[in-house]
C-alpha cells in the first residue's frame, strides 16, 4: 500500500531532474553566450553556485524563518493535552517515525502548515483560529492532511523544486539582462566568423532565457496541487474519516478573517491558501486545486483508501490523481463512525493558552471583568476600571530565609496554589509563568530567570 | 572471441540475477521489520492503557461507591488482557476491556461531581485518546500486514519468501460491536 507513494517519489526524482537539466543548459548556453565560445564551463559552474548558496540558505533556515514570520510558538504537552493527542495518533496511524514539534500561530483566522526539510524532524504550526473552531474529527482531518505532508517528504520536495525555480529565474534574468545590454559589443568582437553559429546560439538563448522559468513554474504549480491532493488522500486513509476534513477544509475556506502572516512565500506551505477563493477554478498558476473541488472528492469517496479517493477523483475531474496502481489494492477500507466530541478545547482554555504564550496574566475581578495584564505592567496591583476595586496580581513570594542564607538573585521562591483552574502568578523577574490545571510537581521553573519556584 | 562475449553476457545476467535477489531479500526484510515496529507500537499502546486503569478506577470509587460491579469487571478484564499471549488471543482480550471502560464511562455519566474532576477529566482525556492510539496503531499494522502478506506472494518475490521462509503473518482483528460484549464475570 506504500507503492503509490514510491511512484510518487519517482515522479518526483524525474520532475527535479527535469528542472535541473533546464538549469545546467541555461548555464551552459549563458556561458557560451556572455563568456565567448568555450565558456560553457564557466557558465554551469555559475549556475551551481547559484543553486548550491540558495539550497544552503533554504535547508538551514527556512524553517526557523517561517515560524519566527508567523510569530509562531512552540507548545508544551501539558497546554494543549488534546492536540498533542491528535498530533500523537496521526504519527501512529501514518507511520511517522518521529513526533512532529507543534506550534501555535495567535492569528484568528483559521489554518495549519507543515515545515520540515529532514527526514527525521519537522514541525506542525496550527493557529488559534482554527483550534477555536474545528471538532475534534475535523482536526484529526487537517492534522492527517499536515501529517501526510510530513509522511510524504512534500516539504523537502517542494523546498528542493523551489529552490530550483528560483535559481533557474535568476540564469535567465542574468541571460536576459547580458543580451539586452552587452548584445552589441559581443556582435562586434565575434564577427571574425562563426557570425551564424553566434546568431544561432542566441536565438536558443533568447528561447531558454524565455521558456525555462515559464516550463519550470508550471511544473512547479502542477507539482504543488498533486501534493495537496495526495495529501488529502492520506488524511482519509490515516483517520478512515474523510468527512472531517472535507468539514475542516469548508470551515476554513468561509472563514471571512484574513490570515496576517499570508503572503506569496507563505500561501504554499498552508492547507488551504487564503490568496485563492474557494470556488474559483485552480490556473496553471495555482498553489493549490480549488478548496470546493477537494471537499467534493472527499465527500464522494466510497471507503477510505487511496483507491477509493483515486476513484472519487477520477468521478469529479477526470483523469488520474495517484497513479492507476493505487487502484490494484483491492482491499476494501471502511470509513470509521464520527466521535462524538465537540470542539477540543472551549474558547476559554485557548484565550488563557495564548495569554500565557504572550506573556500575559489573567485577572478576574469579582464584577465580572476579565483584565490582561501585560508582562511590561511593573506594579504589583491594578485598579479594576469597572468597579474600582484594587486587585494584587498573584506572584511567587521568596521562601523564608533560612540562617545564613541571603536572599540573592538567584534563591527559590514559593507560590500558593488556588487549585482552580488555570493559574497565571508573576516570577520576581517578572515573567509571567501559567500552571495548568493537571500540574502536578512541586516545582516549576521560570523560562526566564531559570529560578525554581516551589509550588504549595 | 564469440565463447568470451558470451560469458560476458552470462556474467552480465548472473551478476545483475543476483542484485536483483539481495536488493528483493532485503526488500523483505525491511516490509518485516515494519511490521514488527508496527506491533510494538500497539504493545505500548496497550500497556499505557494498562498502567492509566487503576489510576482511573480510584478516582472513580471516590465518587461513585456503589459501582462495585463495574470496577471488578474492568479490574478483571484488565488483568486478562495483561496475561493475554499471541496476537489472536489478545485482540481479543483488550475488546472485553474496551468494552468493559465504556460501561466505566457511562457509568461515570451519572455523577456530576466526578465529571467535574480535572483529575477525571484529565484521565479521561487520556484514556479515550489511547484508546484511538491502539485504533491507529491497528490500523497501521493492518495495513503493513497487508502490505507484506501481498509481497511475499506475488511472482517472483513469493519464490524468494518460501525458500528463506518469510510466512503470512496475522491480522489484529476487531471483531464486529456484538460480539465483542464482555462476559458477564459472576462472584
Amino acid at each position: 500500500m506504500w507503492e503509490q507513494i514510491r511512484a510518487n517519489r519517482r515522479r518526483s526524482v524525474l520532475l527535479i531532474s527535469g528542472m535541473a537539466l533546464v538549469l545546467l543548459a541555461l548555464g551552459w548556453i549563458g556561458g557560451e553566450l556572455i563568456v565567448g565560445p568555450g565558456g560553457g564551463l564557466v557558465g554551469l559552474a555559475f549556475a551551481l553556485i547559484i543553486w548550491g548558496v540558495q539550497l544552503t540558505i533554504y535547508m538551514t533556515s527556512a524553517e526557523s524563518l517561517l515560524l519566527h514570520g508567523a510569530f509562531a510558538r512552540e507548545l508544551e504537552r501539558d497546554d494543549c493535552p488534546r492536540l498533542f493527542n491528535i498530533v500523537e495518533e496521526m504519527k501512529l496511524a501514518s507511520g511517522l517515525t518521529f513526533l512532529p514539534r507543534i506550534y501555535l500561530v495567535d492569528d484568528p483566522a483559521p489554518n495549519a502548515f507543515a515545515i520540515g526539510n529532514r527526514a527525521d524532524s519537522g514541525s506542525i504550526a496550527v493557529t488559534t483560529g482554527l483550534l477555536h473552531r474545528l471538532n475534534r474529527d475535523e482536526l484529526q482531518g487537517v492534522i492527517g492532511h499536515e501529517v501526510g505532508h510530513l509522511r510524504n517528504r512534500d516539504v523537502q520536495f517542494m523546498t528542493l523544486a523551489a529552490v530550483m525555480l528560483g535559481s533557474i529565474v535568476i540564469l535567465s534574468e542574468a541571460i536576459w539582462r547580458t543580451m539586452r545590454f552587452g548584445g552589441r559589443a559581443r556582435n562586434r568582437s565575434s564577427s571574425r566568423g562563426g557570425g551564424k553559429e553566434q546568431l544561432i546560439l542566441f536565438v536558443v538563448a533568447l528561447l531558454f532565457a524565455i521558456l525555462g522559468p515559464l516550463m519550470a513554474q508550471l511544473l512547479y504549480f502542477a507539482c504543488s496541487r498533486k501534493r495537496e491532493y495526495l495529501a488529502d488522500a492520506s488524511s482519509a486513509q490515516y483517520t478512515r474519516y474523510p468527512e472531517g476534513l472535507a468539514s475542516a477544509l469548508q470551515t476554513i475556506s468561509q472563514a471571512r478573517v484574513p490570515l496576517s502572516f499570508a503572503s506569496k512565500a507563505t500561501a504554499p506551505m498552508l492547507i488551504v491558501n487564503p490568496l485563492q477563493a474557494a470556488g474559483e477554478e485552480s490556473s496553471v498558476f495555482s498553489t493549490h486545486p480549488p478548496t470546493t473541488e477537494r471537499i467534493r472528492i472527499l465527500r464522494s469517496m466510497g471507503g477510505a483508501s487511496l483507491a477509493d479517493y483515486e476513484t472519487a477523483y477520477r468521478r469529479a475531474r477526470g483523469g488520474s490523481c495517484l497513479g492507476a496502481e493505487t487502484l490494484q489494492t483491492a482491499q476494501p477500507v471502511a470509513m470509521r463512525p464520527p466521535s462524538t466530541e465537540g470542539p477540543i478545547e472551549v474558547r476559554r482554555n485557548v484565550r488563557d493558552l495564548t495569554y500565557r504564550l504572550n506573556g500575559y496574566l489573567p485577572l478576574h475581578c469579582s464584577c465580572g471583568l476579565d483584565i490582561s495584564v501585560p508582562e511590561r505592567y511593573e506594579r504589583d496591583e491594578i485598579r479594576c476600571i469597572r468597579c474600582g476595586t484594587v486587585l494584587r496580581i498573584p506572584a511567587a513570594s521568596p521562601l523564608p530565609v533560612s540562617r545564613g542564607e541571603g536572599q540573592g538573585e538567584g534563591s527559590p521562591l514559593r507560590y500558593n496554589r488556588t487549585r482552580q483552574g488555570w493559574e497565571s502568578f508573576r516570577c520576581a523577574c517578572g515573567r509571567t509563568i501559567q500552571i495548568s490545571p493537571a500540574f502536578a510537581a512541586s516545582h516549576v521553573k521560570c523560562a526566564n530567570c531559570g529560578r525554581s519556584i516551589n509550588l504549595q | 572471441m564469440l565463447i568470451g562475449m558470451a560469458l560476458l553476457v552470462l556474467l552480465i545476467i548472473a551478476v545483475a540475477l543476483i542484485g536483483w535477489l539481495i536488493a528483493s531479500y532485503n526488500g523483505l526484510v525491511r516490509l518485516r521489520n515494519q511490521v514488527q515496529n508496527a506491533w510494538a507500537q500497539i504493545d505500548v499502546q496497550l500497556k499505557r492503557r494498562h498502567d492509566l486503569i487503576p489510576n482511573l478506577v480510584e478516582t472513580v470509587k471516590g465518587y461513585a461507591k456503589h459501582e462495585r460491579e463495574t470496577f471488578e469487571r474492568v479490574t478483571q478484564a484488565r488483568n486478562i488482557a495483561m496475561a493475554a499471549k499471541g496476537v489472536a488471543e489478545r485482540a481479543e482480550a483488550e475488546n472485553v476491556l474496551t468494552g468493559a471502560l465504556k460501561t466505566l464511562f457511562a457509568v461515570a455519566e451519572a455523577y456530576p461531581e466526578l465529571k467535574a474532576n480535572q483529575n477525571f477529566l484529565r484521565l479521561q482525556e487520556e484514556l479515550t485518546s489511547t484508546e484511538n492510539k491502539v485504533a491507529f496503531s491497528r490500523q497501521f499494522y493492518n495495513d503493513s500486514v497487508m502490505g507484506y502478506n501481498t509481497r511475499i506472494e506475488v511472482f517472483p518475490q513469493n519464490l524468494i519468501a518460501s525458500t528463506f521462509g518469510f510466512g503470512r503473518l496475522e491480522f489484529f482483528e476487531v471483531k464486529a460491536e456484538a460480539e465483542r460484549e464482555a462476559p458477564k464475570v459472576s462472584f
